[in-house]
């Protein structure tokens, strides 16, 4: 694909919405364009966290493995959101899994190529940082939310 | 754009009289829901309600509950209601079979308005059996399609196993201009669908803000959050509506279990404006 064409969608992902010119040429050159079928992990738990995903079309499961309950899924990822930081963090493993449930179209940030271009140029690492935040910020605020299985309790009993 | 609630005053002339219902079918939605079509005796004749109003229904010798109505206020003849197991009245209710009679007084409180959803489109966030008083809303929106814009329902609930009204789902998604998004708060391999709490669903959807008018009933909690996502995305707290709720017991603003700040749930709720309320949402100990 033509880095023009790779500029392109990634305009399009609102994760990098507003990325001055500059920022998005530094970003280009560790992105790919990848297609995972239904039931294909793009993800597994416990191995090196390499990518970052920007979901295009598709739904990806985020799986965490139980001994007692098999795995269960704890969360989807959609069009428009984002997959993945720990590449971001040492040790640079994946705490979950990540199966596609649908087919995904989705565009791949070299996690290694990232953190090079973060470390070379602070501006840049700063303007990922900020938007991952905000990213993580939201999925902390669903997860709290989760966490307190609202339908499950006797709250809402009687509408 | 604030428009007020319809307040409905208490039907019939002893408010507190409950009239003779027949229970003529009783359908298990989930392990814990069930939904209750009753028929209603000859002297309730004339009996009509509006989407997001409640009942009280009266199991004799046990007590009464508070239970908004789920059928299409269209069909007033018989009724149906959406019902969560959890107490000494919803758990007798669920033992009782076809031919029982109960109580029911009612229809009691506000009701969703339709007027403001004119010409726009509605966006409906339901949580868990928050999606009960919500299907009246349908039933009359879809009567008057034409006069509204895009229909999107995005729907929260605990698994797979806890959704409410599948089939019923699955139709109105298969509608024109009509969006359903439904995830679960947590599920096995086997749900291919959404998983994560239902404010997530916003995401997948482009709102019109401006031209947007939401309705939004479910726990307090789930209400809270969904409000805040509604404001990031544009659509202001004149634009909102939620139903409330408390435990009711006389249903007519008497007796003052129900009190939320200056309201009686019963009485002036429970759908709100949101400006009405916002301020008390999630107050300890209102």
């Amino acid at each position: 694909m033509q880095t023009e064409d790779l500029t392109t969608l990634l305009r399009q992902h609102p994760f990098l919405a507003d990325l001055s010119t500059e920022h998005m040429d530094i970003l280009v050159g560790c992105a790919s364009n990848v297609k995972f079928n239904d039931n294909q992990y793009l993800i597994r738990e416990g191995e090196i966290a390499d990518k970052l995903y920007l979901i295009r079309t598709g739904r990806v499961a985020l799986e965490i493995d139980s001994s007692e309950r098999g795995s269960i899924r704890i969360q989807t990822i959609g069009p428009g959101q984002v997959l993945g930081w720990s590449w971001l963090i040492s040790p640079y493993r994946w705490h979950f899994s990540g199966c596609a449930v649908t087919d995904v179209l989705a565009l791949a940030l070299d996690g290694k190529c990232l953190r090079t271009k973060c470390d070379n140029d602070h501006d840049f690492g700063y303007e990922m940082l900020q938007r991952l935040t905000q990213v993580m910020e939201r999925r902390l605020e669903a997860t709290r939310m989760q966490l307190m299985d609202l339908y499950g309790s006797a709250e809402g009993a009687g509408r | 754009m604030i428009h007020d609630v319809d307040v409905l005053p208490a039907r019939g002339v002893e408010p507190l009289v409950p009239h003779l219902a027949t229970i003529r079918r009783v359908v298990w939605e989930t392990d814990d829901t069930y939904t209750i079509a009753l028929d209603l005796d000859p002297s309730a004749a004339g009996y009509t309600f509006k989407p997001g109003q409640f009942n009280m229904l009266y199991v004799f010798g046990v007590g009464e509950a508070a239970i908004s109505i789920s059928s299409d206020p269209a069909t007033s003849a018989v009724l149906t209601h959406t019902i969560h197991r959890v107490g000494s009245v919803t758990s007798s209710l669920a033992g009782h079979k076809r031919g029982d009679v109960i109580g029911l007084r009612g229809p009691y409180g506000s009701s969703w308005p339709l007027t403001p959803a004119q010409g726009r489109d509605v966006c409906v966030v339901a949580g868990g059996i928050g999606l009960a008083p919500l299907r009246p809303l349908f039933y009359s929106l879809f009567r008057e399609r034409k006069r509204y814009g895009r229909i999107i329902l995005l729907y929260g609930a605990r698994s797979p196993l806890d959704l409410l009204y599948r089939v019923e789902l699955e139709e109105w998604a298969n509608r024109q201009h009509v969006e359903v998004i439904v995830t679960v708060d947590r599920s096995d391999t086997s749900w291919k669908g959404y998983v994560g709490v239902v404010t997530n669903l916003f995401s997948y959807i482009k709102l019109d803000a401006p031209s947007t008018v939401a309705y939004v009933c479910g726990p307090e909690t789930m209400m809270k959050y969904t409000v805040a996502e509604l404001e990031r995305r544009g659509v202001g707290q004149g634009q909102v509506y939620i139903s409330m709720e408390r435990n009711m017991k006389c249903a007519v603003g008497s007796c003052g279990h129900c009190q939320y700040g200056p309201y009686f749930i019963c009485k002036d709720g429970p759908v709100f404006p949101l400006p009405q309320v916002a301020h008390l949402l999630e107050r300890k100990e209102l």
